[in-house]
């Protein structure tokens, strides 16, 4: 995404990135992300997708593809003037915008050119920052996306950690900071969900004082050990990674998640409302409890060593 | 000689409410007051008066005031009544000025120029009343990451943890050893910190015997320069072991403590003969580098078989945060940092008030540097130097330490005045003494109890601030500074705290 106020300023924000492009990557196609220009959105920035391969050179050659691809967006984002990465996926795409979700939608076309199997959608007041087209929701970091609803009142905290780990928070939200942590703890550090979930929303003292040893040990490590990632103030966040889709909300619960649902189809929302709109009848409608992640799998994508039901979990597969 | 000073205090007796009780003379170790038999009634000395109020708290007629004396040289901006009789002093004995106590110099107090933040509508704020608000805190060296290994339900930890002190409360009692102080008031201390889920630190006049099955499960012990009072038990009684390199109120220079004030207990608990004094030496006699400090504190890693935790304490100085990421690569679990105002029994009135920057900035810089470093989840820091109420400590916490030490703090919670005169040993009120006339006077049982509800006071204010916050855990205040702003600060100020000015 190129922003600026004038067409010169997106340009030279375009030259610029890829002419570092050129040297970090082999692009092999890209393009203008097509979009409706009949639907009125207010000053778009210029939208361009690049499809390319890593070239490594010196001492990256040591990198993982994925690190080295996250080390480029951090570059970007942080180094080159008005230009942002906000989908870096591999079969995943993120499309943002200011607007309503409506319009924002026919504005890609997201009916005509695109099909998925999980869709996340998310419509947001800003909390308390001036909308703009980067800020809006989700937060992409490679395959996995972060919607989220609240305020993350420990942001100050999780940014310096996940800064020690190389991430640079530069998109002026909240929201970044929980795609990071999930990026840390799920892919670099390979934690399964139903541990992130604990690290990010964290049972309280009084309930691990009263659990059994084992678990108590686990939870006191956890609390220990990333103590700085955990999210504090309200929030609900549906994670969307290949494959699967995790729903979270804070451990005292300052916001609505609801989830349900009908035949194969699963839905996860703030309000049940919003799900009963896309579909009037559902099999199943619960309420989760905060802190505790309801986790639903497609068949055929259940991760190795985390099959199996698990007390205290929901999972939907 | 005669003396050219003013007493300092003037001390006004009202003799129509004076019973001539003689409680006052009693009360006052300095010999202030007398009582003149033939005129039956009480004289004063204001020579001597300390200024330690003990006379006019336990007056049962309420019949003294203590307040500074109006006399004055002509006023002069360069030189004050202070200069003036410090040099007057010096001219009289040709010594080093002593005193006790943190710096009362008016440096800039960084906490009364720092405001908190509080939720307003989109980020509810959270009423500790009815939700948990969680102040428990690890100190100690962090894994960079866990490693965990999962079977069907079984979940194990296979990363190795360091061992970590755990606190129920942020706020942990500052070294001040026996010797120091007295014992009824070092035991104090001890039994409050059990008794509050905290830690109380023994300073380096080691731990009594007879107190180390009960008391070691909440004690941290210090080795430093005089080794004094340290065997294989005392350092493995304790949770946790702190290596003493500095101190704020003195940085640079060792301690002495004089031999009428080794009493047989506390000779006995320092290991050296009763009678003789005890000195610090400036530095470690074993420590000139880095490299000696870690071959020191991998000696006490290996004298505690890896499950303690190792502090070490330093006074901030010019430089301290790049000496502070070495001392976490030579092996430190927590770095004690100790700021400009952080108390003493007993320093040189130059160095006290002129060497050392202030805690404030040295926390700010100190966590910084080890973010920046990568190394922050290695170490803690325990802030020490000045805290005066639960709002300096939470502003600490936002600022990046992970807990602090309290010391003067506790002192006036157990009825300290901050009279200065601890060099003395004469404490009225039985705190920095070790003349059982004067230590008998501190009662253990209340002593402890106020200092334990200095620590439930302190905490519900903690709690209260954080929950304005919209945070339920302390740790997401953890060097949260965005929710810190400055006010009547200059720019390079508000540069080293890393912090906005209010209103940005």
């Amino acid at each position: 995404m190129f922003t600026g106020s004038t067409d010169q300023a997106r340009r030279a924000a375009k030259k610029e990135l890829e002419a570092h492009l050129s040297r970090k990557f082999n692009d092999y196609f890209d393009e203008e992300i097509p979009t409706d220009d009949s639907v009125f959105v207010r000053d778009p920035p210029l939208l361009w997708r690049y499809f390319v391969l890593p070239r490594k050179e010196g001492e990256d050659e040591a990198m993982a593809d994925s690190d080295y691809i996250v080390s480029q967006i951090m570059a970007v984002n942080t180094k080159i003037e008005n230009a942002y990465v906000f989908s870096s996926g591999k079969n995943m795409g993120c499309f943002k915008g200011v607007g309503y979700p409506e319009e924002i939608g026919e504005y890609f076309m997201l009916d005509r050119l695109y099909r998925a199997h999980t869709w996340t959608v998310h419509g947001r007041f800003p909390t308390n920052t001036q909308a703009w087209w980067g800020g809006a929701h989700p937060f992409g970091l490679l395959d996995t996306t972060v919607v989220h609803n609240g305020e993350v009142s420990s942001y100050g905290t999780n940014r310096w950690y996940l800064e020690m780990y190389g991430y640079a928070c530069t998109l002026q939200t909240d929201t970044e900071v929980i795609a990071y942590a999930a990026d840390l703890l799920m892919r670099r550090q390979r934690l399964p969900i139903e541990i992130v979930a604990k690290i990010l929303a964290p049972p309280i003292w009084a309930a691990i004082d009263r659990m059994d040893e084992k678990e108590k040990r686990l939870m006191t490590a956890l609390r220990m050990t990333y103590g700085p990632l955990l999210m504090n103030g309200p929030f609900a966040v549906i994670i969307g990674e290949t494959g699967r889709m995790v729903g979270l909300t804070d451990r005292i619960r300052l916001r609505p998640l609801t989830a349900a649902t009908r035949g194969e189809i699963f839905y996860i929302s703030s309000e049940e409302a919003s799900i009963r709109l896309i579909s009037p009848h559902l099999d199943r409608v619960w309420t989760p409890r905060g802190g505790e992640p309801v986790i639903a799998e497609m068949k055929g994508y259940e991760k190795g060593y985390e099959k199996g039901h698990e007390k205290g979990y929901e999972r939907i597969c | 000689m005669r003396s050219f000073v003013f007493p300092e205090f003037e001390i006004i007796r009202d003799e129509e409410r004076c019973g001539s009780c003689r409680g006052c003379e009693r009360q006052c170790a300095f010999g202030t007051h007398t009582y003149d038999p033939v005129a039956d009634r009480l004289v004063s000395d204001d020579h001597k008066c300390a200024g330690c109020q003990r006379c006019v708290i336990f007056c049962p007629q309420k019949a003294i005031v203590v307040r500074p004396s109006p006399s004055f040289y002509r006023p002069n901006a360069s030189w004050t009544r202070e200069k003036i009789e410090d040099l007057k002093r010096q001219a009289e004995t040709g010594g080093v000025l002593l005193t006790g106590c943190g710096s009362d110099k008016p440096f800039r107090i960084y906490w009364d120029h720092i405001l908190l933040n509080a939720s307003q509508v989109t980020n509810p704020s959270i009423d500790p009343l009815r939700e948990p608000m969680e102040l428990r805190t690890f100190l100690g060296r962090k894994p960079e990451m866990l490693e965990i290994s999962r079977e069907g339900e079984e979940v194990e930890i296979k990363t190795e943890l360091y061992p970590n002190l755990t606190v129920e409360t942020p706020i942990l009692f500052s070294a001040m050893s026996f010797g120091a102080i007295s014992y009824n008031a070092f035991k104090s201390l001890a039994t409050a910190a059990c008794r509050s889920g905290t830690y109380f630190n023994t300073g380096e006049g080691g731990l009594p015997r007879e107190m180390r099955g009960e008391f070691g499960r909440c004690a941290i012990v210090q080795v430093a320069s005089g080794r004094f009072g340290i065997d294989a038990e005392y350092l493995n009684v304790a949770q946790a072991v702190e290596i003493k390199v500095g101190q704020g109120a003195k940085p640079g220079i060792g301690g002495h403590l004089p031999g009428e004030k080794v009493s047989a207990a506390v000779a006995e608990t320092r290991m050296i003969p009763q009678g003789t004094d005890a000195i610090s030496p400036a530095p470690h006699h074993d420590i000139y580098s880095i490299e000696d400090l870690s071959t020191l504190i991998y000696a006490l890693k290996e004298a505690t078989n890896y499950e303690k935790p190792i502090s070490v304490k330093i006074a901030a100085v010019h430089n301290f945060a790049a000496i502070a990421s070495g001392i976490v690569r030579a092996g430190a679990d927590i770095i004690a940092i100790d700021g400009l105002r952080g108390g003493t029994g007993a320093a040189p009135k130059a160095i006290r008030d002129n060497v050392g920057i202030p805690t404030e900035l040295a926390i700010s810089s100190l966590d910084r540097r080890l973010r920046e470093e990568g190394i922050r989840n290695q170490c803690s820091i325990i802030a020490a130097g000045g805290f005066r109420s639960s709002s300096d400590v939470i502003k600490a916490i936002a600022l990046g330490a992970d807990a602090v030490y309290i010391g003067s703090a506790a002192l006036i919670a157990m009825g300290c005045t901050l009279c200065q005169k601890c060099y003395t040993g004469n404490c009225n009120w039985g705190i920095c003494t070790q003349n059982p006339r004067l230590s008998g006077r501190l009662n253990v049982e209340i002593a402890s109890q106020r200092l334990s509800n200095l620590i439930s006071a302190w905490s519900h204010e903690i709690r209260e601030m954080l929950g304005g916050m919209g945070i339920n855990a302390l740790e997401s205040l953890r060097g949260n500074r965005d929710h810190l702003r400055g006010v009547g600060l200059y720019e390079w100020e508000l540069d080293v705290l890393g912090i906005k000015g209010a209103g940005e």
